[in-house]
């Protein structure tokens, strides 16, 4: 398998291509270079993952390999630094998933992007971020891991802050910046620790240090899962999902998400057995921390206005399901605890398809109406039928209902809530009920309802082909993954696990869905909404809460400007200006006093200096007689 | 045919010339004077070389060829600060070396 | 008292004296001439050693050509005229102070050192033919290189003041 290492290297080459010679060359070549490479590394990557999941299993597991590996920093004998590639089940379900979405974004964005100033730029960042994002996930040990994470959180600020005269934009990158690279400092602290008392970087360290560690490694993973939940816009660290949306629509779709906000569920997967063996209670922080972070987002979601705004906090909240997912195993065997891992990997698999489908068709409905409020849309159902269609697909397949791919998943990860406590089951189920509430909410406010009276100086058209092309495909694929033996390729322990569905939660699941839906549609697709504005009347309070998303942001405001910068920043600032400052402002004046004082003493006059020396002589040579 | 100088003799008349020259060094202000001052001194210290090969080591020449290398050495000091001094008299008309202030500052 | 001793106390005398006249006149033409005289004297030390050649060496180089080359640069440089500054009483004192007291300590290390009582063994004239050997010889003791590199010295600083008391262009 030898050829893995296109994969990595074809999105470099093409992101040095591009960057280096882009400005010279003509939009059309810098998407061609862009798709086409993409297009290769597509390929391989099913090529990998037909060659992976095909091969004959060993003891019912299939066999990983490392094709690649250099020793790039070494430490001590065992601990060091390697750059390789490394296949596994995830990581190669993540390259195929990675490499569709790339590719769908790729030539989506022909259309999209089309006559936008910095085309080429846009197509460099796309192959950096695709080369990062393929980097972190075949990555052979955890530091490799982190180096690729960066790499992917610097594209993501790049491609965020793409429209850089936006001033919304530019605050927006940063702020997702410095929130992810604010719960890395996490991450790397985890890393340091877990390098320390483990003597190495690799996934599976030896029994004896993990016996040794002890109760360090909980904390370690502790740590490195608060850089996954910066990552994955987890409660409290999600405020920078919703204001990344100011990048491009196909951007959102590709890094916010299905693949970049993923990283920090790839993250627990990848130590899952460590989390599963040794840190089970942290296992289950994640997955409380999941449930939240669910709710929270979802409740926010029915309550705003802008499309990509929902589907931000549609993701955070599907990003959650995964977690929770992940959460509730308590063993490695899928059919005793561990059916999560399966479940959540699955989920990961059908929400980046029907997710990148839903925020390709809002691309497509803002790239008709020129925005992104729901005010600004409704009745579009007539103008854009593929979109119409498409989206509906997506909707179907977000909120659970068979036989689109969503419901499959989902009723998996329900499953493992529900064995693992009904609480969080019942919890898990109202969220999925939300979740189709609020995305028919966004359906029907896109395509029923009222014709919005600004079609007749601009009447709305389909995308061209190359948008809608990417749309049909990716539809495609949520209608039938569900079907595909998910189990078969990866599970908890990886041996092959059917996916067989629970009747009871799939029932209670669908009719939830149903009710969902129905109540959306007993209040949206009407052309005037006489019961969502009574309500939104009546708990105005809450309304507001909710569309200001729960005053996270404020919060956070307060606690970084009020108290951070107030009570630790002023009195250090105070410090080193009174303190530091002063001493060297001392040094410096004393240096200059002395200067002072000696230089008459550099007269430049011979015979005082041959004096001064004479006189240094002769009292030397009475010291010498003396002594 | 013995001579009966001590050669603490001729030390004395070194020094004597010797701190004669840096009385002159550290009093004169003419350029010139000043280079006067330290010919003294040098001769001094080629009066001492050849002392004291003569009483040390007298089949050998080491301080006798340092005292003619000196005297050279002399010649060649002299030329070279003779022609600075003219080129400063030439270009601020001056050769006292309170006036000689340029390089200062 | 031999011929040899009246002749080196007159010297010795003669370098004293006109040492202290030397730095002590107000008149830089008389310095100069003074100069001119001890350099002489020193010439005869050196013959008084044995060592006619260096005496030889001294008379011409010195007292031939350096005092020319003094008594023509103080006639151009136009400072043949008085030289009574005032110099500060202060440092006058340090000065003095200074000089004298390097003189006594000078004097107090020589005359307390013992030097062995016999006296420099005798007036024999050094051969020219052993300098000569000694010059341009290659072997130990023999002085072949420093002399080829004062000849390269002495043509460098030649070159060097004719370019510096060059008038510019």
């Amino acid at each position: 398998m030898d050829y893995t290492i296109f994969i990595l290297a074809l999105p470099l080459m093409s992101f040095l291509l591009l960057a280096l010679a882009g400005m010279k060359m003509s939009h059309k070549m810098a998407g061609t270079i862009g798709t086409l490479s993409l297009g290769t590394v597509t390929a391989l990557s099913y090529i990998t993952a037909f060659k992976f999941f095909g091969a004959e299993r060993i003891d019912g597991v299939l066999p990983t390999s490392t094709p690649w590996n250099f020793l790039w920093l070494p430490f001590t004998e065992s601990l060091h630094i390697d750059m390789g590639i490394f296949l596994d089940p995830i990581s190669v379900m993540m390259l195929v998933v990675i490499s569709t979405v790339s590719l769908m974004v790729h030539i989506y964005s022909f259309g999209y992007m089309k006559g936008e100033k910095g085309f080429q730029r846009y197509y460099a960042f796309l192959s950096l971020f695709t080369f990062s994002m393929l980097g972190l996930v075949v990555a052979t040990n955890i530091f490799q891991m982190y180096v690729f994470w960066e790499l992917v959180g610097v594209s993501s600020y790049l491609l965020i802050g793409f429209y850089y005269t936006k001033p919304e934009a530019i605050a927006a990158s940063k702020k997702a910046f410095i929130v992810t690279r604010f719960a890395d400092l996490g991450f790397l602290i985890g890393i340091l620790i877990y390098g320390y008392y483990m003597q190495t970087f690799t996934f599976t360290p030896s029994e004896e240090q993990l016996m040794k560690a002890g109760m360090v490694l909980p904390w370690a993973l502790g740590l490195m899962f608060i850089g996954g939940a910066g990552k994955s816009a987890m409660f409290p660290l999600h405020i920078w999902l919703p204001d990344a949306m100011e990048g491009p629509t196909p951007v959102s779709a590709l890094i916010h998400a299905a693949t970049m906000v993923v990283a920090g569920v790839y993250l627990v997967a990848r130590m899952f057995p460590l989390f599963i063996g040794f840190a089970p209670n942290t296992l289950h922080i994640v997955a409380y921390v999941g449930v939240f972070t669910a709710f929270y987002a979802a409740s926010v979601a029915c309550a705003q206005s802008d499309i990509k705004r929902v589907l931000a906090f549609s993701t955070i909240s599907q990003i959650g399901f995964m977690m929770v997912a992940l959460g509730v195993c308590t063993a490695t065997n899928p059919h005793e605890g561990g059916l999560g891992y399966m479940a959540s990997m699955f989920h990961l698999f059908t929400h980046a398809m029907f997710k990148a489908l839903l925020f390709l068709g809002a691309g497509c409905v803002i790239h008709a109406v020129h925005s992104n409020e729901m005010s600004a849309m409704g009745g579009l159902r007539k103008y854009m039928p593929i979109t119409h269609i498409t989206f509906l697909i997506a909707c179907l397949a977000i909120s659970g209902i068979p036989p689109f791919s969503g419901f499959f998943s989902k009723d998996e990860i329900l499953t493992a809530c529900f064995s693992f406590s009904p609480v969080i089951g019942w919890m898990m189920t109202i969220i999925a009920g939300m979740t189709s509430f609020y995305m028919f909410r966004v359906y029907y406010g896109i395509f029923w309802g009222k014709t919005n009276e600004n079609y007749e100086h601009h009447i709305p058209h389909e995308s061209p082909i190359a948008m809608t092309l990417p749309l049909m495909i990716l539809a495609g694929i949520t209608v039938v993954a569900g079907f595909i033996p998910f189990g078969h390729f990866v599970s908890s322990n990886s041996e092959i696990y059917d996916i067989h569905l629970d009747t009871q939660v799939a029932v209670t699941s669908i009719i939830v869905a149903v009710l969902s839906i129905c109540l959306a549609t007993w209040m949206y697709a009407r052309p005037t909404q006489p019961v969502a504005d009574m309500l939104q009347k009546k708990f105005s309070c809450l309304h507001r809460a909710a569309y200001k998303r729960f005053y996270m942001d404020e919060l956070w405001l307060f606690v970084t400007k009020k108290v951070i910068f107030r009570c630790i920043s002023t009195p250090l600032a105070w410090f080193d200006r009174h303190v530091i400052d002063q001493f060297m402002n001392f040094m410096a004046w004393a240096t200059n006093a002395a200067g002072e004082t000696a230089q008459p003493i550099q007269s430049g006059k011979i015979q005082s200096y041959t004096m001064w020396f004479l006189g240094g002589i002769i009292t030397l040579t009475v010291i010498l007689l003396l002594h | 045919m013995e001579i009966e100088i001590h050669v603490i003799h001729y030390l004395i008349i070194s020094t004597v010339m010797m701190f004669c020259g840096i009385y002159g060094f550290f009093t004169r202000k003419n350029l010139l004077a000043l280079l006067i001052s330290a010919e003294l001194m040098l001769n001094a210290t080629n009066i001492n070389f050849a002392v004291f090969n003569r009483y040390l080591f007298p089949d050998q020449l080491e301080g006798h060829f340092f005292s003619l290398f000196g005297i050279a050495i002399a010649a060649a000091e002299t030329a070279v600060a003779i022609a600075i001094i003219i080129n400063v008299y030439r270009n601020i008309n001056k050769v006292l070396t309170d006036d000689i202030s340029e390089l200062k500052n | 008292m031999s011929l040899f001793e009246i002749a080196f106390y007159v010297v010795a005398i003669c370098i004293i004296v006109f040492s202290v006249m030397a730095v002590t006149t107000s008149s830089i033409l008389r310095s100069a001439t003074y100069l001119l005289f001890v350099l002489l004297s020193t010439g005869g030390v050196y013959a008084i050693l044995g060592y006619t050649f260096l005496s030889a060496v001294q008379l011409m180089v010195y007292a031939g050509g350096i005092i020319v080359l003094y008594v023509f640069s103080i006639l151009l440089t136009r400072s043949s005229g008085t030289m009574k500054y005032r110099v500060g009483k202060g440092k006058m004192t340090s000065v003095l102070i200074t000089t004298i007291v390097g003189m006594a300590l000078v004097m107090f290390i020589l005359t307390t050192n013992n030097f062995a009582h016999n006296i420099i063994p005798q007036g024999i004239e050094l051969p020219v033919k052993q300098i000569g050997h000694a010059l341009i010889g290659t072997e130990k003791y023999q002085f072949v290189l420093p002399f080829e590199v004062l000849s390269v010295l002495l043509l460098a600083s030649m070159i060097g003041s004719i370019m510096i008391a060059r008038r510019k262009r």
